[in-house]
């Protein structure tokens, strides 16, 4: 069923009885070409780019929970592509330039919303880093424009430019920044997966991996064994327990996020801000709830709910910001647990068993990166060949030396 | 979150800064493969339950510790002085 408004307009006229449901329930089949685990959103453009550009629909999705039940239901939904390091800038760009065409190509309303990103920065040094990263994102032929103080004022008239902790400089502006609606990310390539063939298949848990002769047989399940030659580890903060199924020990440590979101309001912050010096970054939702998060709790942990010590931090790195904001009555907090790679940057590459593929390491930032993640990690699982744009994200690379290290902070789990 | 600093006692989770897996105990010898490098410094158990980590008593008594937690329930089981662990300064 093609979605349009003429659709919705005649639905209404006849009571609302026309809509099907947007993808099928089927039963596991006892085999598949390929079997992505994990029905996130990066499991789900996989499947769906498979199908679409590598004509591979004998595919299923095994999701443990629902679809969509993951972090790309959790996250704070900012789209954006303003990495400095070449490895993850080409591929931020092919990701944005997918979210552009997004709807187009899904037939889907994800509430793509290019409203502007504004990173702020507080001294000199600072801004010269941030030249430098606006030069980046220029030369890879993306967007970007330095703001002064003035600049800013015009932006965002609301903050507090009087404090003095961490006074504000400028801030470098990514136009074509923004956000989008996470689910309906999700549920848009779900249900154009399933229109072209692959089988979405939840509850239903891989609970291990087949390896025969150094080759993948298939998957055991909660509902019963899979076979595939080809399978792709697509889990996010369970990539650790996953890829011990296959006998691996991966670089990364399942970190928890928390984030927030107010009552709605009337339409107030235009944009995405982001704070660096403080820890926070805000938007405001298309049902007017301010949307916030700061920094990591920084232990290891699975909890999915994080300690009030860095709820405390957020609230006041808000405050710090913009005043304004300290009578909005925050309604809920939530946590997602990341998979935190040491140097902060993605995997997407082959394992040592031959068609066992591993897509992990998004860190905090992976909700922008479902669209090229999927795309990528097709092309790999189908030609067996790194896509050029993700061809850095190796899974040796912290053996070798090859570091992606975008923050420049260090290649350990501690410090992103 | 609440650590129990066998130094300090009952502190708040805002005096302790996390360090990482207690694989850092295991640093390699100077003959070890660049592999046994990188399981010490990247490679992760990341175990979903108990795990056990390193954490520094920063605003307190400045003493390393071993931590065994559980990472589901966040529950602290053990506290133990670093310095007081065999090997851990061989
Ligand atoms: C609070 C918060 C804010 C964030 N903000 C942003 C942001 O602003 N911008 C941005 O780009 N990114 C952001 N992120 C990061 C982003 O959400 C994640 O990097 C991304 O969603 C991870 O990929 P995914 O969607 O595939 O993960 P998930 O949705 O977590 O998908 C993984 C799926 O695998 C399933 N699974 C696990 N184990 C098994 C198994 N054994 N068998 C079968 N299925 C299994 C899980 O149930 C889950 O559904 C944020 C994350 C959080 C938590
Ligand atoms: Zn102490």
């Amino acid at each position: 069923m093609r979605y349009s408004g003429f659709r919705v307009f005649t639905e209404g006229l006849f009571g609302n009885k026309g809509w099907k449901p947007a993808w099928r329930d089927p039963a596991p089949k006892p085999e598949y070409d390929a079997i992505i685990i994990g029905g996130g959103g990066h499991g789900l453009s996989t499947a769906y780019y498979l199908a679409k550009n590598h004509g591979l629909t004998n595919v299923a999705v095994l999701e443990k929970g629902y679809l969509g039940g993951g972090n790309v239901g959790r996250n704070t939904t900012i789209v954006r592509a303003n990495y400095f390091l070449p490895g993850n800038s080409e591929f931020y760009s092919h990701s944005l330039k997918l979210w552009e065409g997004l709807e187009a190509e899904l037939n889907y309303n994800v509430m793509h919303s290019q409203r502007g990103l504004i990173n702020l920065f507080h001294s000199d040094g600072q801004r010269d880093a941030f030249v430098r990263r606006g030069n980046a994102m220029i030369n890879q032929g993306d967007d970007a424009i330095l703001l002064d103080r003035e600049g800013v004022r015009e932006h965002l008239p609301y903050l507090d430019f009087e404090q003095t902790r961490f006074p504000i400089y400028g801030g470098l502006l990514h136009p074509r920044g923004g956000s989008a609606r996470h689910d309906a990310v999700a549920w848009g390539y779900a249900r154009g997966a399933d229109r072209r063939g692959v089988d979405l298949i939840q509850n239903c848990e891989v609970t291990g991996i087949d390896i025969e002769n150094g080759k993948v047989r298939g998957v055991q399940t909660t509902r019963g064994a899979i076979r595939a030659a080809k399978v792709g580890i697509v889990v996010a903060g369970r990539s650790s327990q996953v890829a011990a199924m296959a006998g691996m020990r991966l670089p990364i440590e399942s970190h928890i996020l928390q984030a927030f979101v107010t009552e709605g309001l009337k339409p107030v912050i235009d944009h995405v801000v982001s704070f660096g010096m403080g820890h926070f970054y805000i938007s405001q939702s298309d049902k007017g709830g301010l949307v916030f998060g700061g920094d990591l709790d920084f232990y290891a942990s699975y909890a999915a709910r994080g300690n009030l010590p860095m709820v405390e931090h957020v609230m006041e790195a808000g405050m710090t910001l913009m005043p304004m904001i300290g009578r909005a009555k925050v309604l809920r907090s939530w946590g997602g647990i990341m998979d935190m790679s040491p140097d902060g940057s993605p995997i997407i590459d082959r394992t040592h068993v031959e068609g066992l593929y591993l897509d992990c390491g998004w860190n905090y930032g992976g909700f922008k990166a479902v669209p090229a993640s999927g795309w990528c990690m097709a092309h790999l699982m189908a030609t067996d060949q790194p896509h050029e744009v993700a061809k850095r994200f190796r899974l040796d690379r912290f053996a070798t030396g090859h570091l992606l290290d975008e923050e420049g902070t260090g290649s350990q789990h501690n410090l992103h | 979150m609440r650590l129990t600093c066998p130094l300090c006692g009952d502190r708040d989770r805002r005096e302790f800064y996390y360090y990482g897996s207690d694989d850092y105990l295991d640093r390699p010898g100077p003959e070890a493969p660049a592999s046994a490098w990188d399981d010490y410094l990247h490679n992760r158990d990341n175990p979903a339950g108990i795990t056990r980590d390193l954490w520094y008593h920063e605003q307190g008594c400045a003493q390393w510790l071993a931590v065994t937690r559980s990472t589901v329930t966040h529950e602290i089981l053990r506290v133990e002085l670093v310095a007081g662990l065999k090997g851990a300064r061989e």
